[in-house]
């Protein structure tokens, strides 16, 4: 609009540039300084950080209670591997299927009761983890491999020696993704669907009265979501070579919802901050692992009680996506 | 009175109820309720508490469905569709408690308004196409037009939840004007307003039946905002309707007098 305002959200994009690009830099440089561990443990932040961002469009935008997104975590891993391994459809193929399978699965079992509010749907979703779970552990038509999972699953290749199989193409593989999701998903912060997501989490019944489809724009929210996570499973997958239920437990859902709480509800810095804390936590506090939980659950009360909106909570302005990034463009001009 | 003759029975039905029920439990709310609204007036609905008149609204408006009866929006039967789609048929509704966006800017509010009249869905967001970011810009555009419309200009970046009372009132009636509505439905617009504001709210919506291809149906308990702006006025009670005409003959209209005060001599205090 007029240029001559600014929102909050233009200035701080305008003056903390030199810190974004500090940041991308630290990301470039990082796994060149340090060995594979180190490398691995950045990795798995990007995983855990795209699964945060998943989650993040249920919980955060829209405010639905997802207490089983591992679920759909491991729809996305499973259909990688069982395809990859009894087909031998390259890993890459998979990725955009893995998704598909995740949204697919997430359609279904949602469309029935995405009418149901707060803690209904919280314990409804645990179900749907859980049942997820125990399907994969029961080995339905030999194709999961019950309790021990599925093993030998490929890298993804590019075709000739262009093969993802060390942890530095892991880590930019899975950076990459988290970057262009995080693009996308700015974009659509400030787009109609954004917006009305927003709406509902706000107050549903105003969302309907003032012309939002509240049932659809909640089912693409958990489709989106399933989707994305459906991403992370196949790459995750084709990392540890092997996938097993244990890795898709109840335990795993409550972790992605903690990312989504300690960042801040539909912040995206926010989210990796808090996948930030998940994933490197167990490693900072690896000297006094008797205590880990303790000190976990202490954290998480003293966030609720004295930063309920998470570390980095969303600050509203109306700024336009489009002109916000012709503005950061005109600025290095 | 000026305001009477927009009342003309020439003038299209805009929307219209044929024998509207709404059962709760075994409290019937709403009973064989009929009720016609012509084009450009202001009808409003009035009656005790509890005679049912929110329950209409929100038949009407979709957030209810009836156990019976039906609601015609111009010439078309609405009856039991959802509230986004009667919104995008050009019914928008406030609402008696205020329910705003409470942690969204105000404009981001009014933006909602112009949500049904958007079409650019995921792909085109995601990839940020130039029909996308021009619909962006229209629905921006709209959005700040109303926000000057009710006089917000200065809380357009500020979350509507730290905006004053009655500036929160305006603002809603501004997110429903964003919808592009042909009748707009107000739910109690003076309550918890002073005078002043009251005074500066009746302006603006005789002013806005001027302006705008509008039709207006509220429910309002300050008699002076009913006398002063209606051209029609229907009175409830207990889920019927007891009486409907002009303003002035239902001031004067013994039955309605009775239902607000009752028949016997405990009075109830109320202000006129």
């Amino acid at each position: 609009m007029d240029a001559g305002t600014t929102t909050g959200y233009e200035r701080f994009f305008g003056s903390r540039q030199a810190a974004l690009f500090a940041v991308l830099g630290v990301f470039l440089v990082y796994p060149f300084l340090v060995d594979n561990y180190y490398i691995d443990i950045a990795f798995y932040f990007g995983i855990y950080a795209l699964l945060g961002l998943s989650l993040n469009i249920v919980l955060g935008e829209v405010g639905l209670f997802d207490l089983g997104h591992a679920g759909f975590y491991a729809i996305g891993a499973y259909t990688t591997a069982i395809l990859n391994t009894k087909l031998g459809i390259p890993i890459l193929v998979l990725l955009p299927v893995s998704a598909i399978a995740a949204a697919l699965f997430a359609y279904l079992v949602c469309s029935p009761i995405i009418h149901l509010r707060g803690d209904y749907l919280c314990i409804v979703t645990i179900g749907m983890g859980e049942i997820v779970r125990l399907a994969l552990i029961n080995n339905p038509f030999d194709l999961t491999g019950g309790p021990n999972g599925v093993y030998g699953i490929d890298f993804p290749s590019f075709g000739g020696p262009f093969v993802i199989d060390s942890s530095i193409e892991y880590y930019f593989l899975i950076w990459i993704i988290v970057a262009i999701t995080i693009l996308g998903l700015t974009r659509l912060q400030y787009s109609r669907i954004g917006r009305a997501w927003n709406f509902i989490r706000e107050d549903e019944v105003a969302a309907g009265a003032s012309g939002i489809d509240v049932r659809y724009y909640k089912l693409l929210a958990f489709v989106l979501g399933a989707a994305l996570a459906g991403v992370a499973g196949n790459i995750y997958a084709s990392k540890l070579m092997a996938v097993s239920p244990e890795s898709f437990s109840f335990w795993e859902s409550c972790m992605l919802f903690c990312i989504v709480l300690i960042g801040g509800m539909g912040s995206i810095p926010g989210i990796l901050i808090g996948a930030a804390f998940i994933s490197l936590f167990p490693e900072i506090f690896r000297p006094f692992a008797m205590y880990r939980m303790l000190i976990f659950g202490l954290v998480m009360i003293l966030m609720m009680m004295f930063r309920p909106g998470g570390v980095w909570p969303r600050k509203r302005g109306t700024a336009e996506f489009s002109s916000l990034l012709s503005r950061m463009r005109k600025k290095n001009a | 009175m000026p305001e009477t003759k927009r009342r003309n029975a020439q003038n299209n039905v805009v929307m219209e109820t044929r024998k509207l029920t709404k059962i709760f439990g075994g409290l019937t709310a709403v009973n064989e309720f009929d009720f016609r609204t012509h084009q450009g007036e202001i009808f409003s609905l009035i009656g005790p508490n509890g005679a049912g008149k929110t329950t209409v609204f929100n038949v009407v408006t979709g957030i209810y469905r009836p156990e019976e009866g039906q609601v015609i929006f111009s010439g078309e039967d609405i009856t039991g569709r959802k509230p986004h789609q009667i919104v995008a048929t050009g019914i928008a509704r406030t609402f008696q408690n205020i329910r705003l966006f409470q942690n969204m800017t105000c404009l981001e509010n009014i933006m909602a308004g112009q949500h049904c009249r958007g079409k650019k869905g995921l792909w085109s967001s995601v990839f940020s196409t130039a029909g996308q970011r021009k619909e962006e810009r229209h629905i921006r555009e709209v959005a700040e037009s109303r926000l000057r419309q009710v006089g917000l200009e200065r809380f357009r970046d500020d979350l509507a939840k730290n905006i004053p009372y009655g500036s929160q009132r305006m603002l809603e009636i501004a997110r429903a004007l964003a919808t592009e509505p042909k009748l707009l439905v107000l739910d109690e617009p003076s309550s918890g307003l002073n005078a002043g504001e009251t005074e500066v709210l009746m302006g603006f919506l005789r002013q806005l039946i001027e302006e705008e291809q509008l039709t207006i149906l509220l429910i309002e308990h300050d008699m002076n905002v009913v006398m002063g702006i209606s051209d029609w006025v229907a009175v409830m009670d207990e889920g019927r309707k007891i009486a409907e005409g002009l303003p002035e003959d239902i001031y004067n209209n013994p039955r309605v007098i009775e239902a607000y005060l009752g028949s016997d001599d405990d009075t109830v205090s109320e202000e006129s």
